[in-house]
């Protein structure tokens, strides 16, 4: 019997890195496909599945084209393809890859084969590129990570290196340090560089099958009937799944454990997964997915958070007590309504932020096999592969030891991939099944489905102020739309209101925020989980007071900075605090005190501040054992090996770990090996979420890099004859205070330490956060973490009348990491931040059908109509880091990867009042909102006095 | 991952001959494909479901480009970033140049076509979407459906033309030469597109674009173009605006305007005064080409924002003739 009636496949002759291939290829078979499953050349890269990302850019005859959009079958007879594995000679990396490693554009990575490409096009034609000739050349290649800044100094520098002026990488150190504070290219650099990184996707194993799952194309229905036998009978599917084979429930918050792999009695958004599949390959999945049956009875849905709350609505899970809402956090500190009713000024607004998407270039994927002895091993781009673990122990219903997730490298996650999936459970029910590996990569829709996205929020703030300027009252009432499950939303509902009391401080404090189920994609932590929305409404705010008060709003700021060393309102203790420094070196770099209010029409410039966490106190499941955990092996041949649960997501903690050792140990960088996030070789860490990476790891690895240290340094010590406080370490060298001509290489010293203690040389390393941290109160240690990161960002604006254009001319941003153990990473990390912020302030928004039948529906779920901004339109950002050494963390060192975000979108909101004296409190701020505000001011105007001239 | 259905065949014919013969012997289940951009993402999502695809890649002698006569002659296969680049055409053509050059991104650019974007597909936040999406809303008239999302009430498919060709090559007056079994013929761009947005063309079957003429611009002849997008890369067109006109010391005569991405059919604006090029006349000539227009919820932005843009890249794309 035959599969789906598929053409035949044909042979044919490719050139490709100068290598001749003779392929079959099916006539539906792309390039990119006929590349990277064919060819084995997985570094060109699939983001969108059609024309949208430039991730699969490869070079045809010299000029960047799209191998997405290229059937194999129409490649030239002789043209010259090359990919990223054809770009790095004998000689070594080719000057971009070099230029890429070296600036620290190389984030995931995911987006840089093809953007390599395109920059080596660029560079074929001109080696002195101008910026905006840079900027149009990358124009069809979308990054996600690096806000692109670290890109065109990398595009510069391979130009000047093939001009012959780039001096060669010295990356120095910190005053007092050998290693740390130097700008060391990423442990993964060169594989990220020359396309050797191995992605979900990239894995190909023998007999592997692939995975589809069949989604609800209603918001709300009952499943009255699935019959998958038609599907089951097609040869070449081996296996069909509907959800009554995985019926327990699960989340990543133990607590709410609402989701299922596949939905068993109704499915509450359109895209829920429903059932699933194996079969031989994609297009047969694709056939006999569509032959699968389901009966829904479809259900009136709930698509606003104001209906979830109505008396009648649906209930989209009944029997739960407290009905739609998933969770209502009520809370205040100090008397509230006697400060506001004592005030001199209050400012009340009304303000919204629409819900957004991560977008990382990298779909979902997940690749399960099970082996001879019955053990499962997950690999997928998750980043929480310790949660990941449990949950499959959990549902798969077989002892954690059974199970094994490996984490490979990860195309961006921006906290969209923090949840366990659906995919990975039924991936690996499947594989145990069918007993072959199977693989399930998710097109981009379904992302959108999968989502996590940042929650939308409508948001009521009241700021009171007395007449020094002082604030004395925050009252703030929050409605969260959830989507269909709860996901992180126990802490989302927390933070929403528990991240706001610094570094702008107020006297008393309240907040009363409920998150509802909605009939949409569950929504979750993206980037700044939970305060990027609350904080844009608050110093939105505190903008609008300096204005009431007639105070410049940096120095409202200043006026109300919590400072370090305090207890906020809230009960959160903080410690190091360079809120003011941020502050003062935006004020200063923007120009601020020159230019602010005096900028012409349609020019202006805004600030904001922010703090975020590094870590919070409680992991997500009660427990007494480290939240992160590091294990050092050292080998006699001279190299330390670093093994931790921590998720490298492309932020680069797998670099951070490197270089920890190697300070410690004396070791250069690369002599340092990373086994990170495999559950089987690296103790547990709990993941990359909660901005808690470095922070946890970090010391963790401090402390096992130290107790290594001191076993080496007291065998050295003995065989130098000299005390050990005298030796010391550096560069591969171990040797004398005193005398540094004597000493001897690392592999010696680990070497001796090997033999003085007659085992291998190892130790481990964890950290556990301090459990006092946080208010006496139920849910205060929610949001307590034991640093915070502050940031401060002065935007400069031009409004556009005519279109409601709002064009971002320059960013500056100013962040206090504690201490930058990589300013190249941290200096990455801020400029990503910022990008995602500004894209979320001016362009992004997951929202529902523009109308129709179904109006549960989401708007085009693809990276064409949900845009992200491509290098042309993407601002002029400066990052300016700010070191206040905080005293718990690593070297002090706390969070920069999401603490950056959250000022620039009311930074763009202040920025545009003092441009056109407009006030935007609605995301995004499409040019049409824009110029329809700006109309309303006009009118407004005009009618004065009073202003009647409503709109 | 997305797969295109395994469902066709693809020929590399090499002459246009072949072609015509081959779109004959396979009638309405061929399709031509250029550079592929739009028809790879249309596989993708079923909205395309050929027997035997027929490119064009191999075809000797599309690719020309001859600025030396009159008309000038582009070839259907020259790329757009050639076009975009190329000195000459810059200089000779220079909204055409700007409007190929706002097309997607660079590397669109350089696999996309003339013709391919000529003859591009209409565009609807309702069709240029995966089989499941549609299916999930219901099908509509111009692919599986009966009804049309936009319109409710309507019986035709109003999908928007989104190639930014379009605008400037009616200004320029431009012709096609097409190849069909029949022979060749040349029709005026102007009667090529029809209002229907389930085909907006009137290429019959078996015909194919081969070559685009322009008669060559008069010296004091001016032309602009401007798009509204919101992304500067890789971004349809929300609304596009060409203009024309002969500009003799400091007066405007034979002005002609095209707006597009709001119909199936691009429009050109009627009954545009003669005069004294100042902003009155050209916000004259806006608040007609304003009049004439009514976007539609078909594609991406706001609609009556789109609509109260159109007098504004009417004026652009005047500053940008006259720069
Ligand atoms: C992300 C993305 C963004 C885009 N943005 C834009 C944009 O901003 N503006 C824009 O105009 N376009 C845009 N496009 C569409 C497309 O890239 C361009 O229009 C391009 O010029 C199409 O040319 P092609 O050769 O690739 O056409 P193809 O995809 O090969 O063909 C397009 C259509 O024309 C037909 N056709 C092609 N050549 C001929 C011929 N010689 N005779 C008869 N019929 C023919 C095909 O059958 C098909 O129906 C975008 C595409 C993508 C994927
Ligand atoms: S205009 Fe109507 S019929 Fe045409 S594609 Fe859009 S929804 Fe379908
Ligand atoms: S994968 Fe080819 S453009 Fe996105
Ligand atoms: S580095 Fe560009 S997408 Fe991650």
């Amino acid at each position: 019997m035959n599969g789906p009636a598929m053409t035949a496949r044909q042979l044919i002759t490719l050139r490709v890195n100068g290598d001749t291939h003779e392929v079959a290829v099916r006539p539906n078979h792309t390039l990119l496909e006929v590349l990277r499953y064919d060819l084995g050349l997985t570094g060109s890269k699939q983001g969108c599945d059609k024309g949208d990302c430039g991730a699969c850019t490869v070079l045809v005859d010299g000029e960047p084209a799209l191998a997405c959009c290229t059937l194999a079958l129409m490649v030239p007879p002789g043209a010259e393809i090359t990919t990223i594995e054809g770009l790095a000679t004998k000689q070594g990396l080719d000057p971009v890859q070099d230029a890429f490693d070296r600036s620290g554009a190389l984030q995931c990575g995911f987006c840089q084969p093809g953007m390599m490409l395109s920059a080596r096009a660029l560079l074929n034609r001109t080696t002195t590129p101008g910026d905006a000739e840079i900027r149009a050349a990358l124009g069809g290649n979308l990054c996600r990570c690096t806000g692109y800044t670290q890109i065109f100094d990398a595009v510069k520098l391979a130009a000047a290196i093939e001009r012959g002026e780039a001096p060669p990488h010295a990356p120095g150190a910190a005053p007092g340090h050998t290693v740390l504070g130097g700008r060391h290219r990423k442990a993964d650099g060169h594989l990220k560089a020359t396309g050797a990184a191995i992605y979900a996707d990239d894995i190909v194993l023998p007999r592997m099958l692939h995975g589809r799952i069949l989604r609800s194309p209603h918001a709300h229905a009952r499943i009255v009937r699935i019959d998958a036998s038609k599907a089951l009978a097609l040869p070449g599917v081996h296996a069909v799944l509907t959800g009554d084979a995985l019926p327990a429930r699960y989340g990543v918050i133990p607590w709410t454990e609402d989701e299922q792999a596949l939905a068993t009695d109704k499915v509450r958004f359109v895209g829920e997964e429903v059932a699933a599949l194996a079969a031989v390959d994609e297009e047969t999945a694709d056939a006999a997915l569509r032959l699968i049956e389901v009966e829904y009875a479809p259900l009136p849905p709930v698509l606003t958070p104001e209906a979830a709350l109505e008396p009648d609505a649906p209930q989209i899970f009944e029997g739960r007590k407290h009905g739609n809402v998933t969770k209502r956090v009520d809370l205040a500190f100090g008397d509230v309504d006697a400060a506001l009713s004592n005030a001199h000024h209050v400012v009340r607004g009304e303000y919204f932020f629409e819900g957004t998407a991560h977008a990382p270039i990298e779909p979902h994927c997940v690749v399960a096999d099970v082996d001879a002895r019955g053990l499962v091993t997950v690999w997928s781009s998750t980043q929480i592969p310790h949660y990941v673990h449990r949950t499959l122990s959990k549902v798969l219903e077989i002892p954690a030891d059974r199970v094994r997730v490996i984490q490979p490298a990860l195309g961006g996650a921006f906290g969209g991939k923090s949840d366990p999936f659906g995919h990975e459970i039924v991936a690996a029910k499947l594989a145990m099944i069918t007993g072959r590996p199977v693989k399930f990569l998710l097109n981009r829709e379904e992302t959108f489905y999968t989502h996590r996205g940042r929650h939308p929020m409508k948001m009521s703030m009241a700021l009171a102020a007395d007449a020094e300027g002082r604030l004395t009252a925050l009252d703030s009432k929050i409605l969260i739309d959830g989507g269909a499950y709860s996901s992180f939303g126990l802490v989302t509902a927390y933070y929403s209101g528990q991240l706001l009391a610094a570094p702008t401080g107020y006297a008393t404090y309240r907040f009363d925020s409920t998150r509802v189920f909605t009939n949409k994609p569950p929504c979750g932590p993206k980037r700044g989980h939970g305060s990027v929305q609350p904080r844009f409404a608050f110093e939105i705010a505190v903008d609008k007071m300096a204005h009431a008060l007639g105070v410049d709003p940096i120095e409202l700021r200043r006026r109300n900075d919590v400072g370090p060393d305090t207890t906020t309102v809230n009960g959160q203790r903080i410690t190091s605090n360079g809120f003011l420094e941020c502050l003062r070196v935006v004020e200063q770099a923007s120009g601020w005190k020159q230019r602010y209010g005096r900028l012409p029409f349609g020019r202006g410039l805004g600030v904001a501040g922010s703090m975020y966490i590094s870590g919070t106190a409680y992991p997500v499941y009660p427990n007494d054992m480290p939240q992160s955990g590091v294990e050092i092996r050292l080998d006699r041949s001279g190299r330390a090996h670093v093994m931790c649960g921590a998720s490298d997501i492309g932020q680069g903690s797998n670099t951070m770990l490197a270089l920890i050792a190697a300070e410690e140990l004396g070791l250069r960088p690369d002599a340092v090996r990373v086994t990170s996030s495999d559950t089987d070789l690296s103790p547990v860490d709990l993941g990359a979420y909660s901005s808690r990476v470095t922070f946890m790891a970090g010391l963790a690895a401090q402390e096992a890099a130290r107790a290594l240290a001191g076993e080496v340094r007291d065998a050295v010590a003995v065989k130098l004859g000299v005390p050990s406080a005298e030796v010391t370490c550096g560069d591969g060298r171990w040797f004398s205070l005193r005398d540094p001509a004597t000493g001897m290489t690392a592999a010696e010293a680990f070497a001796l330490a090997e033999a003085s203690r007659g085992r291998p040389v190892g130790a481990t390393g964890g950290y556990r956060t301090d459990r006092n941290l946080g208010g006496p109160y139920r849910g205060g240690t929610i949001g307590a973490s034991p640093a915070y990161s502050f940031t401060a960002h002065v935007v400069e604006v031009e409004v556009d009348a005519d279109t409601g254009r709002i064009d971002v001319k320059k960013v500056w941003a100013a962040h206090d990491c504690g201490f930058a153990l990589n300013p190249t990473l941290v200096e990455g990390q801020i400029a990503g931040s910022v990008y995602m912020g500004w894209a979320e302030a001016v362009m992004e928004e997951q929202a529902m059908v523009y109308g129709g039948p179904n109006p549960g529906l989401l708007r085009g779920p693809n990276l064409l109509d949900y845009r992200i901004p491509t290098a042309v339109e993407t601002p002029d950002i400066e990052v300016f880091i700010v070191q206040s050494q905080d005293p718990n963390g690593p070297y002090g060192a706390k969070e920069a990867g999401e603490g950056p975000l959250h000022p620039v979108l009311p930074a763009i909101a202040n920025a545009v009042f003092d441009a056109v004296g407009v006030r935007l409190d609605r995301l995004p701020f499409h040019p049409a909102v824009v110029r329809q505000a700006l109309r309303c001011a006009a009118a407004d105007a005009a009618a004065a006095p009073g202003g009647t001239g409503r709109c | 991952m997305l797969r295109i259905a395994p469902t066709f065949t693809v020929e590399t014919p090499t002459t246009v001959d072949e072609v015509v013969a081959l779109l004959q012997r396979h009638g309405p289940e061929a399709r031509v494909v250029a550079g592929g951009t739009d028809v790879m993402p249309n596989l993708k999502h079923g909205l395309y479901e050929p027997k035997v695809l027929v490119s064009l890649g191999r075809v000797q002698g599309l690719d020309g480009l001859d600025l030396s006569g009159d008309p000038l002659s582009l070839g259907a296969l020259v790329t757009l970033h050639r076009l975009a680049e190329h000195p000459e055409v810059r200089h000779l053509l220079p909204s055409l140049a700007a409007a190929v050059g706002h097309v997607a991104g660079p590397q669109h650019r350089r696999m996309g076509t003339l013709g391919g974007n000529v003859c591009l597909d209409t565009r609807c936040v309702y069709i240029n979407q995966t089989y499941f999406w549609r299916e999930a809303l219901g099908f509509c008239i111009k692919k599986d459906g009966t009804e049309c999302h936009v319109t409710r009430t309507g019986k035709k498919c109003v999908a928007a033309a989104s190639n930014d060709s379009a605008p400037p090559l009616l200004t320029l007056d431009a012709r096609l030469e097409i190849v069909g079994v029949g022979g060749r013929r040349e029709v005026a761009l102007d009667d090529f597109y029809v209002n229907d947005g389930v085909k907006n063309n009137a290429l019959a079957q078996g015909e194919v674009v081969t070559r685009i003429l322009v008669p060559r611009p008069a010296p004091i002849r001016r032309f602009g173009f401007d798009k509204l997008r919101i992304r500067e890369s890789v971004d349809f067109p929300m609304l596009n605006v060409a203009v024309a006109f002969d500009l003799v010391d400091g007066q405007a005569r034979r002005p002609d305007i095209v707006v597009s991405a709001i119909a199936a059919r691009p429009r050109r604006v009627k009954g545009l005064p003669e005069g004294l090029l100042n902003h009155v006349l050209v916000a004259e000539w806006g608040e007609k080409a304003f009049q004439s227009t009514r976007p539609l919820p078909n594609i991406n932005g706001d609609v009556e924002w789109r609509r109260e843009m159109v007098p504004v890249l009417v004026r652009r794309a005047v500053a940008a003739a006259t720069e």
